[in-house]
């Protein structure tokens, strides 16, 4: 913090553009160098806490790191992969938050030297940091299952960044003929979006129910529980009697191989060939995480639950669906909560401050179909080392109630998407 | 009473402002609503805006949330995880945003 920092030529153009735009930029004459925050990977988590960062303090030097130009989310991508909606309703581009004083650096972050907090970036830059916020989400695991590579990601898409491989998912279910068997792998926990792969079957049951209503869809899971389960297994039953089928891990549902040449999936007690085949595999932190030593060995990224720094990595905090957050799932909602949580504990540790305890809320919606919204909450506090859930708050929604609760949790998870969206990206 | 522990909370509020800061810092849990509860004053959004709202509308919201008085989908859940204290510094950080 003392030394002061010198501006690449990037920074440099940054911060004329943040003076033009009459923000104000601390003269070296008058001022202590600025403290500066890195931020790698503008999703959810990111994004949130660069905006955020720059909300609290507008004198951090706020730079976030994300080689797309274009942000994909993922929550409302299972309805673009069942053709109800657009893959450009998911899109989203950080021309505001630039406007907002933060740099953006439009390069993936390539190394992390933690003794001397430098970013190396893939142009063979390098931004210097007083404390580094990783925000890179997930990396799918393609040694996990054997002959599920990138190659096969081609033919058997996992739809799990969305993207690309959502787009090819719902071509491919629309080329598939009436009466073909749909396959969706399933994860063991801890994986982003604990409820996706079940909103994935609802919804591509939807789809099949309207287009093509001959053709089953079954889930091989590497569990024997999952998120909202009840309100998933009422759902199919009272919306596609006889459609879908769950095979549990301790029915033989978990996944260990697959074939991409026959899209055939391999358990330990049988085999299952698919017309389509969406394999979700298991994940780990994205990369960037494990060069900067923040995660361990279970691949995920252990933190401080006041302030979310890396139990392994000092002045390198991590958030959002590379974390380990104790009972807060992977969700978006979870990384913009963590976000702005984060934010406030690094600004106050750059000025000096001890930051409070905080706590954190999870919403998170799913569509059983569109206009039958199910949701899962919750409260966390810090407690053992660990964000532990509040006891007596939180949980599903309730499984008696009429269709007319389903259809405001549905409006209420539309304009939950449109509201994250506009605070991160708007 | 309820007046003065209000006024309690919001004077625990701004002593715990950072100098230099721009904004008071949220109080824990704040910061977690606007990920449904839309800041842009122009949003049309049926959940309901909460900045510059009344504290006491707001106190008197979650209250009925937590006890079931009033009927939610996802709020009664959520309103069970904080304390009065807690509430009230929520409402009157909520009430004091623009």
């Amino acid at each position: 913090m003392g030394i002061r920092h010198r501006m690449n030529r990037r920074e440099f153009l940054g911060a004329g553009a943040a003076a033009a735009a009459g923000l104000a930029f601390p003269l070296p004459a008058f001022a202590q160098a600025a403290a500066r925050v890195v931020v790698v990977g503008g999703g959810f988590g990111g994004a949130s806490c660069a905006r955020a960062l720059k909300q609290i303090d507008p004198k951090l030097q706020v730079t976030l790191v994300e080689p797309n130009r274009t942000f994909v989310a993922c929550p409302f991508s299972n309805n673009v992969i069942a053709g109800l909606r657009s893959i450009e309703e998911q899109q989203f581009g950080y021309d505001k938050i630039a406007a907002s004083g933060v740099t953006v650096v439009a390069q993936a972050a390539t190394a992390i030297d933690g003794a001397a907090r430098t970013v190396g970036l893939a142009d063979g830059t390098r931004l210097s940091y007083d404390r580094l916020v990783l925000a890179p989400g997930i990396d799918l695991r393609f040694d996990a299952l054997q002959g599920y590579d990138e190659a096969a990601a081609a033919k058997m898409p996992h739809a799990w960044k969305a993207g690309e491989q959502t787009v090819l998912l719902h071509k491919q279910l629309e080329a598939m003929d009436d009466g073909g068997l749909v396959v969706i792998a399933a994860p063991a926990n801890p994986y982003r979006c604990p409820p996706g792969p079940y909103e994935r079957a609802c919804l591509i049951a939807h789809y099949l129910k309207t287009k093509k209503p001959r053709s089953k869809l079954l889930i091989l899971d590497a569990k024997d529980t999952f998120s909202k389960q009840r309100l998933f297994q009422n759902a199919w039953k009272e919306l596609y009697p006889g459609m879908i089928e769950w095979i549990s891990l301790s029915q033989g549902g978990k996944v260990n191989a697959v074939d991409a040449a026959t899209n055939t999936l391999i358990t330990d007690f049988g085999n299952h060939t698919a017309k389509v085949a969406n394999v979700i595999p298991p994940q780990r932190a994205g990369r960037i995480a494990g060069l900067a030593g923040a995660a361990d060995n279970t691949g995920w990224c252990a933190i401080d639950p006041v302030t979310f720094e890396s139990k392994s990595a000092p002045n390198i905090h991590v958030i959002g669906d590379a974390c380990i957050a104790g009972g807060m799932p992977k969700s978006a909602f979870s990384a913009n909560s963590q976000a702005k949580n984060c934010a406030s504990a690094v600004a106050t540790l750059l000025a000096g401050g001890t930051p409070g305890t905080p706590k954190l809320i999870n919403t998170c919606y799913s569509l059983a179909a569109p206009g039958y919204g199910i949701s899962v909450a919750g409260v966390y506090a810090p407690k053992n080392g660990l964000l532990a859930d509040v006891e007596g708050a939180g949980g599903v929604s309730p499984a008696d109630v009429p269709r007319e609760f389903r259809a405001r949790e549905a409006e209420y998870a539309d304009a939950w998407f449109k509201t994250i969206t506009a605070e991160v990206f708007g | 009473m309820t007046a003065l522990r209000f006024a309690l909370g919001v004077a625990a509020i701004l002593a715990s402002t950072v100098p230099g800061f721009a904004a008071s810092p949220a109080p824990p849990g704040a910061a977690s609503c606007s990920g449904c509860h839309s800041i842009g004053a122009s949003a049309t959004s049926p959940i309901s805006r909460l900045y510059g709202r009344d504290a006491g509308e707001i106190m008197t919201a979650m209250m009925g949330f937590r006890d079931g008085s009033i009927p939610s989908t996802v709020m009664n859940r959520i309103a069970k995880g904080f304390s009065d204290d807690e509430l009230r510094a929520i409402a009157a950080w909520l009430a004091a945003q623009k």
